[in-house]
């Protein structure tokens, strides 16, 4: 069961305003929609789709624009409780709604993790109170995410937890990880991993390869994730739980998720734009912006996961949005944190990685950020459907703009895109019914 | 000064030594023709030079060191320049001031050289992306070690003419070993064949990707080669146990007597320091007619004079 939060907000909306989205290019994938046409919101849901002859209130021209369900992000650090000087649920959510996103999944890696029903509620007030994008959380898997005794994920669920994970690290006990699995079977939540066996990755900072070879770093080989979800792929072949594979790096996992796929075992992935634009060359200058886990891989393994998002064995697109002080990014390559800040860019990210080269079209990356994402995270969102809560992107598909970290909404500035010109520019992005952002101010 | 004789359109340009990898055949032997300048300053009865006078030296040193800190101390010194001495254990990063800091620090009281010895591959890198003074690198993680790759070829080159056409084998932790990494590039650089050995679980990452060739026994190789570079085991590096034991990592890499009497009877014995004896090789071997292990140190000093003088040439230059 899955509670959503915002609607059981009380100050219930009960205005019966009328926005008319105009001309726009409406993409809906949920319902096979691709048309010029219009979008009637009346009040926080989505009224009509199609050619209105009516007016409005409020209306908005979108003639040459993509209008799209709000995009969804399953997968971001937004570093509260514990770490605000790094991000909050403030600052990442003012940055996640100007970047198109209606929802995000903020993950449970906080300080100290999200591991009860209090924490969740938690997060749920935070972004209430900030009032720009939806903020699910995920719960730990384990308490304190140390990989030993399970965190009350019933109760999590309760509360409005869309999965559980022990992102940042994987649950590295095989006996830990099939009790999750089997227990988290009677909430109908996913189970998501950060798949890394630690064991193998060791000290690792980059990739193992040339490059750490050249630059001297220790390097993760890539069947610390390959082995781990071998193992986990085995696991829920016998729980048949649903089962989600984050921020897939290699060639070798990708194929192993789209066998698992043929033998009907339930799992779904998610890919990063890094892991679609960078490799580990890039880490060739020591620039810690560039240090990431799964770390940047080889264009082997670039060109595997765009034919996978081809072949349509992704499921969804997620930055791993890991904001970082520039104190913090400001180390030693061996000593930095991990991590990349990109939710504010990512949309021309993905545009660069994967609408340019043709791997996708309009329609099929709109499905891998709107309905796969909401069917991952099991809300009902994602869609333009009459009724719906009205959650719409307006994305000017052909305007360019400069990656200008900092002047990024997130508090951070550890973006190895900076000064990159990208496609696609978010317009409107509209929460509720409410415009919540607006590119012309 | 008679340093300056070959090559007379080239000319010096770097104000940083981070590694041999991003150098030149031409710019290394560069350094080794001014190292051959300044050896002589050594055996005067004063051993002295003023090229560096008025200048600052700092021995920024995260990790022990004996040989190559007082090596570049010594030769700082020779040059005329003042010597600082920092030496800092790095324990966690998250405690203290970082690297950055204490370079800043030190720059404000007016630095000009910079010898970084660190545990992070690339921290030279780093510090030389942040700070003006040059900076030389004495070490860096399991990245490069140039002035030991240098001294190396220095003193290969000494005794045999050219690098050209000599196969030279590495032998032991290639993996962990920023010596190896240093000179790999150096003796490649300069046309020697490179063979590393040592176990598979002591070999880096893509090995096949770089300009070496690669053997799992030592007695395959001994016998071809012209110089044998013994490596140090780094037990302070190694993870796990790639060896099952010290034992039988010496029967199959260790340079004993036995082994050299397959070798050629010129070949040249080399070993970065400082030697565990009875392990990567035998004493009798160490101090046998074959070793140079002590040429090397000697030999060390002449590249680092010769380092720290050009990279001070090149700042002055306003490179």
């Amino acid at each position: 069961m899955i509670i959503d939060y915002f609607t059981m907000s009380n100050k219930q909306r009960t205005t019966n305003n009328e926005l008319l989205i105009k001309n726009g290019r409406v993409i809906d994938p949920a319902n096979g929609v691709d048309k010029e046409c219009d979008v009637l919101i009346v009040g926080d849901k989505i009224a009509a789709v199609g050619k209105l002859e009516k007016s409005a209130q409020t209306i908005i021209e979108a003639a040459g624009k993509l209008v799209t369900p709000g995009l969804i992000d399953i997968h971001v650090h937004f570093r509260e409780p514990g770490d605000e000087e790094e991000e909050t649920i403030a600052s990442g959510s003012a940055a996640a709604v100007a970047a198109g996103f209606t929802s995000v999944v903020a993950m449970p890696n906080t300080r100290p993790p999200i591991e009860n029903e209090t924490d969740v509620e938690y997060i749920h007030r935070k972004a209430r109170q900030a009032r720009k994008t939806h903020v699910y959380t995920m719960g730990a898997i384990t308490r304190g995410r140390e990989g030993v005794e399970l965190a009350e994920m019933g109760f999590m669920a309760e509360a409005g937890a869309v999965g559980f994970t022990d992102d940042g690290n994987g649950v590295q006990d095989p006996a830990v990880m099939l009790r999750a699995l089997k227990y988290a079977g009677m909430f109908d939540v996913v189970v998501a991993q950060h798949c890394q066996d630690d064991r193998i990755a060791a000290n690792g900072v980059m990739n193992s390869g040339y490059y750490s070879t050249i630059l001297g770093l220790p390097g993760i080989d890539r069947l610390a994730e390959e082995a781990m979800l071998w193992r986990d792929i085995q696991l829920v072949r016998k729980t048949n739980v649903h089962y989600h594979a984050q921020h897939v790096s290699t060639a070798g996992a990708i194929r192993l998720i789209a066998d698992a796929k043929k033998d009907s075992v339930p799992i779904t992935c998610e890919v990063t734009p890094h892991h679609l634009l960078l490799t580990e060359e890039n880490c060739g200058d020591y620039d810690t912006n560039f240090k990431v886990n799964p770390p940047l891989r080889t264009q082997k393994d670039i060109e595997a996961l765009k034919e996978a998002i081809a072949e349509g064995v992704v499921d969804a697109l997620a930055t791993d949005h890991a904001p970082h002080l520039r104190s913090e990014k400001e180390l030693e390559f061996l000593a930095a944190p991990f991590g990349i800040a990109s939710l504010e860019c990512s949309l021309g990210l993905y545009v660069r990685a994967l609408i340019e080269p043709g791997i996708l079209d309009w329609p099929g990356l709109i499905r891998l950020l709107t309905e796969k994402p909401a069917n991952i995270i099991g809300v009902d969102k994602g869609t333009l459907a009459k009724g719906k809560q009205a959650d719409v992107t307006i994305i000017d598909p052909d305007a360019e703009c400069r990656v200008d970290a900092a002047a990024f909404r997130s508090k951070s500035r550890n973006c190895p895109y900076d000064g990159w010109t990208l496609k696609a520019k978010v317009d409107k992005t509209i929460v509720g019914g409410e415009v919540r952002f607006s590119a012309d101010g | 000064m008679a340093l300056i004789r070959k090559s007379k359109q080239f000319k010096w340009h770097r104000k940083h030594l981070l590694g041999l990898r991003q150098l030149s055949a031409e710019e290394i032997t560069y350094i080794l023709d001014t190292a051959k300048g300044f050896e002589q300053i050594s055996t005067r009865s004063v051993k002295k030079a003023p090229p560096l006078r008025g200048k600052v030296v700092v021995n920024l040193f995260f990790e022990d060191s004996t040989r190559t800190r007082n090596s570049f101390a010594l030769a700082a010194s020779r040059l005329s320049a003042d010597v600082i001495e920092f030496t800092e254990k790095v324990s966690s990063v998250s405690k203290g001031e970082t690297l950055l800091d204490t370079a800043r620090n030190l720059e404000a009281m007016g630095i000009d050289i910079v010898v970084i010895r660190h545990n992070a591959g690339g921290a030279s890198v780093f510090l030389s992306r942040n700070i003006n003074a040059c900076v030389v690198n004495a070490g860096d993680g399991f990245c490069e070690h140039p002035t030991q790759g240098l001294l190396d070829v220095y003193t290969i080159r000494k005794i045999k003419g050219t690098l050209e056409g000599l196969k030279i084998a590495i032998v032991g932790d290639i993996a962990h070993s920023r010596v190896a990494r240093s000179d790999m590039w150096a003796m490649a650089k300069l046309g020697a064949e490179v063979i590393f050995v040592g176990p598979p679980t002591l070999m880096p990452a893509e090995v096949k990707q770089l300009p070496v060739s690669v053997s799992y026994s030592l007695d395959d190789v001994i016998e071809k080669v012209d110089v044998v570079n013994m490596l140090r085991i780094q037990f302070e590096r190694l993870g796990g146990n790639p060896f099952p034991s010290v034992r039988e990592y010496s029967h199959y890499f260790g340079l004993t007597v036995e082994r050299m009497k397959k070798a050629k009877p010129d070949i040249l014995v080399m070993h970065p320091g400082p030697i565990n004896r009875g392990l990567e090789m035998e004493s009798e071997v160490a101090d046998g007619a074959n070793s140079v292990i002590l040429q090397q140190v000697k030999n060390g000093l002449a590249v680092r004079m010769a380092v720290l003088f050009l990279v001070n040439q090149a700042a002055a230059l306003g490179n």
